[in-house]
């Protein structure tokens, strides 16, 4: 199981590294709105809802929790 | 001067919570502005909970890399809430949680625990900052507390920038301690609610539950304009899992309906409370890709999460955000959610009379609880607002609809009964970046 995890994510890095842009073509990616999460206050508050009507939380980072509501 | 509002918010919050003395004046480069923002949620249901929550978040940069950020988040909801009872033909009379005074459903009607009220206020910190291997670390503390729970959590994660920072390695642990301490104590799974003034059954002593959340992930840059990022999270909960205030109906095995059988209160039906497994255990698949337009500007935002554990709940969900840019730096952005959950496999709408479990035996599980049970979220929202250097803001409307699917195995009188019946809500969200 080891190998196989290792071997993937060699073969992921490797894939990657093909991929990318220089620095001086960051322009559109550093711009505030392109960022995973860019406006968190949203996300937390409606990550909040989802978490206490729905059985899933979590994904794009931890769980969350610390709440009585689920 | 007058000091304008940021300014005295800022030095309120520094006050309040003493970071500032950890800044110092020797530090090289020049300290940062505090960054406050600010959000104000507002979610209502049909009939049910309606809940109101602010947020003041306070973000500080206190070299190039390093930053700490303060989150106050304050919740109050109030409403009623499916106490998982069955529907039926005939009245139904509930005792409250705190086993002190009761709620009469009408026929035909899904009960609805009208006594749902609660305050939570939750406090996150987080400082990020370089640690060992030039990697970047976040690390982070968060307390809730609210009359009957309280959480304790902490949380560290870190990043590693590969192929000239095209590519970045995330991976991260958090763990929480939870208190259960719930109105009139923890209910002893499977026991009969008893009338109200007759003395509850109950179980001594607060309930805990253990939490803990691992999470890898890799994010690359594609080319100028998108990227993409994969996440797979673990989460492992121990302990108290059930829901203190979620009961299950007793029905007969001929007519489908409530069995009546209380000598002190005949509108009582038989009704006991839920038991869950003590343990959980998650495993979540997300992927988000982003995607800047060149020439007009706009954003597109999708992302997808599959999410499976061990109470056989499986879930698929895809979400999609298009940012239009408008004239003087406003923009709009609809927004489409699509959720879709198996049902846990103890989900039980009903236990049949003469098959029911005993009061007390944890060996056997049952929850009415909507929540695990089947069903399809949908979510249709727009945002509207204008990104300036200062005095941001934007503001959102959101309808979110839960679609559930009628169980399986109804007869009697429950065959022309809704046991699911959809859940609806509208969300009405404001930020501010001050």
């Amino acid at each position: 199981m080891k190998r196989v995890i290792v071997f993937s994510v060699v073969v992921l890095l490797a894939g990657c590294s093909s991929l990318g842009v220089s620095p001086w073509e960051r322009q559109n990616l550093a711009k505030p709105e392109m960022e995973l999460n860019s406006s968190p206050l949203s996300t937390a508050l409606d990550d909040h809802i989802y978490f206490s009507k729905e059985a899933s939380s979590g994904g794009r980072s931890f769980g969350g929790g610390g709440c009585g509501c689920n | 001067m007058k000091p304008n509002l940021k300014d005295l918010l800022a030095s309120a919050t520094c006050a309040l919570l003493a970071t500032s003395s950890g800044v110092h004046a020797e530090d090289p480069h020049p300290v940062g502005e505090w960054d406050i923002s600010g959000a104000l949620l507002l979610y209502s249901e049909t009939d049910r909970v309606q809940a109101v929550e602010p947020v003041i978040n306070a973000k500080k940069a206190l070299d190039t890399d390093e930053s700490i950020n303060i989150k106050l988040t304050i919740d109050t909801l109030t409403g009623a809430s499916a106490s998982g009872a069955v529907p039926s033909t005939q009245s139904q009379t509930f005792t409250r949680p705190s086993g002190n005074g009761s709620y009469v459903t009408p026929a035909q009607s899904i009960p609805l625990d009208d006594t749902f009220q609660d305050d939570r206020a939750a406090l996150a910190v987080t400082w990020s900052r370089p640690a060992f291997w030039d990697t970047q670390s976040e690390l982070g503390i968060n307390i809730s507390k609210e009359f009957d729970y309280q959480s304790l959590g902490a949380s560290a994660s870190f990043a590693k920038d590969l192929n000239d920072n095209n590519t970045t390695l995330t991976t991260g642990i958090a763990f929480a301690s939870d208190t259960i301490d719930p109105v009139g104590g923890a209910p002893v799974p499977f026991a009969l609610v008893q009338p109200q003034g007759v003395t509850p059954i109950r179980q001594s002593g607060n309930q805990d539950k253990t939490l803990i959340d691992l999470i890898a992930g890799v994010t690359q840059v594609i080319d100028q304009n998108s990227l993409f990022q994969i996440n797979y999270s673990f989460s492992a909960a121990d302990g108290y899992l059930n829901d203190p205030y979620k009961i299950v109906s007793v029905v007969d095995p001929v007519t489908g309906a409530p069995v009546f059988a209380n000598a002190v209160e005949p509108n009582l039906p038989s009704v006991v409370f839920e038991n869950r497994p003590d343990s959980r255990t998650r495993h979540s698949m997300f992927g988000q890709y982003k995607r800047f337009m060149q020439g007009s500007g706009d954003v597109l935002d999708t992302s997808y999460r599959f999410m499976l554990d061990d109470w056989g709940i499986n879930s698929h969900t895809i979400d999609m955000k298009y940012r239009r840019l408008l004239p003087n730096r406003k923009f709009i952005q609809p927004h489409v959610r699509f959720y879709q959950q198996s049902a846990a496999d103890f989900y039980t709408p009903f236990l049949v009379s003469g098959n029911e479990p005993q009061s007390g035996d944890t060996s056997r599980l049952a929850s009415a609880d909507y929540r695990i049970g089947e069903f399809t979220g949908y979510t249709i929202g727009l945002e509207y607002g204008q990104v300036n250097q200062h005095n941001s803001w934007s503001v959102a409307l959101e309808y979110y609809l839960q679609s559930g699917n009628e169980p399986d195995g109804k007869f009697g009188e429950l065959e022309g009964l809704e046991l699911y019946p959809d859940v609806d809500a509208v969300l009405f969200r404001v930020l501010y970046d001050f």
